[in-house]
């Protein structure tokens, strides 16, 4: 165990992997010598060379489609996109080619591949470099969609995307960087599709994931000073889903609130929502519900994007609510 | 351009016929599938690669075993001259289990890894960072092969293509960029789509050499992309490789072609590759009628017997819809 930043717990699942398997590589605008605008490629250029952790000009189109071409042929890319908002840039190299190869060729290939993308407001970035947007993903079968909480988790699940043999989409929240926790050392894996329960507690499920996590346990906190139980659940990846996790925990509390920082219309919450409620209606002692941005794109005033992210100080009321 | 050296890549007589019988077994089978494509027997959107021959045998004889290929919406012919197996193209086209994608992929979806053809495309310019890709591979597994990637005038307007050419040139990777300038992106001619005159006009601003050729010369066509891939397998970075050519047919089966004259199409016919190249061939004293003849016949079985293959193939389980959208071990 050591204490580590997500960012740092990321680069060390890049370290791992790039000396475990020489056709890991890296590739991405400034993740160099520079290390990455988050710091998460930091002295990966040094140790692997140029020819493994490559800059790139800025031409998302193109090195994100080479990313996916070099995979077809069997090396294993771990692409940075700065900004999950530039996808638009490249968006088709994404789902109409990453996502399509396994499926199209029924089964014949695939393309393991790992995109990395940072997400999340809360750094007044504005409306082109703050959103979240894992919902657009979801919705495109042949993608996977991974969205770690902690340092730990960040490590062990980018080690099993890189692992995978399906085209990844990891987002990172850029709030979440500097976040410091305990790491367990070496190699390890953290599975897709199986969620953590954060915190354990009988009267509210809270499902969260990314940067509502940490909201959600703040709440539960505050909840449980009220005497409200909540039991707040990460579920680490959208696709696949661990949806037995999620109704187990409901089957328990009768109660289901979602709490992500995207925005409602057509979150992922929605998702969740319908599936519990196909699943575990008779459990239901109140009807789920979502707490999440309001449809709105992120402003750039900190004053204006609080209300953006206004969800974390409506949980607390959810949790009230909900119970009463 | 620099002069073109033809003694040095001289093909044996065996190797000229071969490129007039995988020339006239392209026709033959785009022929075939545009019949029971109207009598509706193939399904979906189907693009002929009719008079641009040429361009596909030329450059799959320059290929290695090892190198990679990328095409394009209009596929057929790169397939079968890149070594597909014709049974399971056709039954691909059938949409049968049989089919080389198990009929998932269809005639704009078409792939064989084992022979080294990643990847047909639905999108316009989709393949040419995907080409990059192969050839950024090529590097990090430390292989020889050289990809291939076709690309159509169309596609040189988009975004793709200038990202991907600039790419290709800052890294000096292995890859040939191919363009069939057939003259139109579906119903507009490329002078209604650009000023500049030719697609190889966008190269130099990328540091890229190119190379304009008459693409109705299977020879020309051969030379050219041999030295190119040379080139690139030896370390020297990506070419671009313009072959002038013409689709003799509609842009896909059924199109109206409202767009040019009846002359038009004409006189393109009067180029024909396979006439072209037949004549070359009797200048030389290889081809002769009874030769012809039985090139022919070898043909019609092939088509006859890919096209009875897929036809009594049996139909696809439905269940199939849902299988392989992850790789195994995925969800």
């Amino acid at each position: 165990m050591a204490r580590m930043s997500y960012a740092e717990a990321l680069n060390e699942a890049h370290c791992i992997a790039m000396r475990d398997d020489s056709r890991v590589f890296t590739l991405g605008e400034d993740i160099g010598e520079y290390g990455g605008i988050y710091r998460v490629t930091k002295g990966l250029q040094a140790e692997f060379g140029e020819q493994r952790v490559l800059d790139t000009p800025i031409s998302e189109i193109a090195i994100t489609g080479a990313a996916v071409g070099a995979a077809l042929v069997g090396s294993r890319p771990i692409l940075e996109i700065g900004f999950v908002d530039f996808v638009g840039t490249c968006w088709d190299q994404v789902f109409n080619q990453a996502a399509k190869f396994s499926y199209m060729t029924d089964g014949r290939a695939s393309v393991p591949l790992v995109i990395r993308m940072a997400c999340g407001a809360g750094l007044g970035y504005g409306v082109h470099h703050s959103q979240s947007l894992e919902a657009w993903f979801t919705h495109v079968p042949g993608l996977k969609v991974v969205m770690p909480a902690t340092p730990a988790d960040a490590k062990g699940l980018m080690l099993a995307a890189i692992d995978d043999p399906n085209p990844v989409v990891f987002l990172e929240h850029k709030f979440l960087y500097e976040v410091k926790d305990e790491v367990p050392d070496g190699r390890y894996t953290v599975p897709l599709g199986k969620a953590r329960v954060a915190r354990e507690g009988g009267d509210v499920t809270i499902v969260s994931w990314s940067g509502a996590v940490p909201w959600a346990l703040k709440a539960a906190e505050q909840a449980a000073a009220e005497g409200i139980e909540c039991e707040v659940l990460d579920l680490r990846s959208l696709v696949p889903l661990d949806e037995d996790a999620i109704v187990a925990s409901v089957e328990k509390t009768g109660r289901l609130i979602v709490c992500h920082e995207a925005c409602t219309t057509g979150g992922f919450g929605a998702e969740v929502v319908a599936r519990v409620v196909a699943r575990a209606f008779d459990f239901l002692d109140s009807e789920p519900l979502r707490v999440a941005a309001p449809d709105i794109p992120v402003p750039n005033s900190l004053a204006l994007e609080a209300v953006y992210l206004g969800t974390r100080e409506r949980l607390l009321e959810a949790v009230r609510g909900i119970v009463s | 351009m620099p002069a073109r050296k033809r003694t040095s890549l001289a093909l044996s007589n065996e190797q000229l016929l071969q490129l007039y019988e995988d020339m006239s077994m392209l026709r033959a089978f785009d022929e075939k599938i545009s019949e029971r494509c109207i009598r509706g027997e193939i399904p979906g959107l189907i693009h002929l690669g009719v008079g641009e021959e040429a361009v596909a045998v030329g450059v799959s004889a320059a290929l290695q075993p090892q190198d990679k290929m990328v095409s394009t919406h209009r596929a057929h012919s790169h397939f079968l001259a890149r070594g597909a197996d014709p049974k399971a193209f056709m039954a691909e086209l059938y949409g049968k289990a049989t089919g080389c994608c198990g009929g998932k992929a269809g005639s704009m979806h078409l792939a064989d890894l084992d022979i080294g053809f990643l990847a047909a495309n639905g999108v316009v310019g989709g393949g040419l960072p995907l080409a990059v890709g192969a050839a950024l591979g090529q590097r990090i597994l430390g292989s020889d092969w050289v990809t291939l990637c076709f690309f159509g005038d169309g596609a040189n307007n988009n975004g793709a293509f200038h990202e991907s050419l600039n790419l290709a040139a800052v890294w000096d990777l292995p890859v040939v960029f191919l363009c069939e300038n057939n003259g139109y992106g579906i119903s507009q001619s490329i002078h209604k789509q650009q000023r500049v005159a030719n697609v190889a006009d966008r190269a130099p601003s990328y540091g890229i050499p190119a190379e304009i050729i008459d693409g109705n010369d299977v020879l020309e066509v051969y030379e050219t992309v041999r030295r190119a891939v040379d080139k690139a397998r030896a370390g020297g970075g990506p070419t671009l490789i313009e072959a002038k050519t013409y689709r003799t047919t509609g842009h896909y089966v059924g199109d109206s072609e409202s767009y040019r004259s009846e002359e038009e199409v004409a006189e393109w016919q009067t180029k024909d590759p396979i006439v072209k190249f037949e004549k070359v061939l009797r200048r030389k004293k290889l081809l002769s009628k009874a030769l012809k003849s039985e090139i022919e016949e070898r043909i019609t079985a092939l088509v006859e017997e890919a096209t009875d293959f897929a036809v009594h193939s049996p139909a696809l389980d439905p269940a199939a819809a849902l299988t392989h959208v992850y790789c195994e071990g995925g969800v």
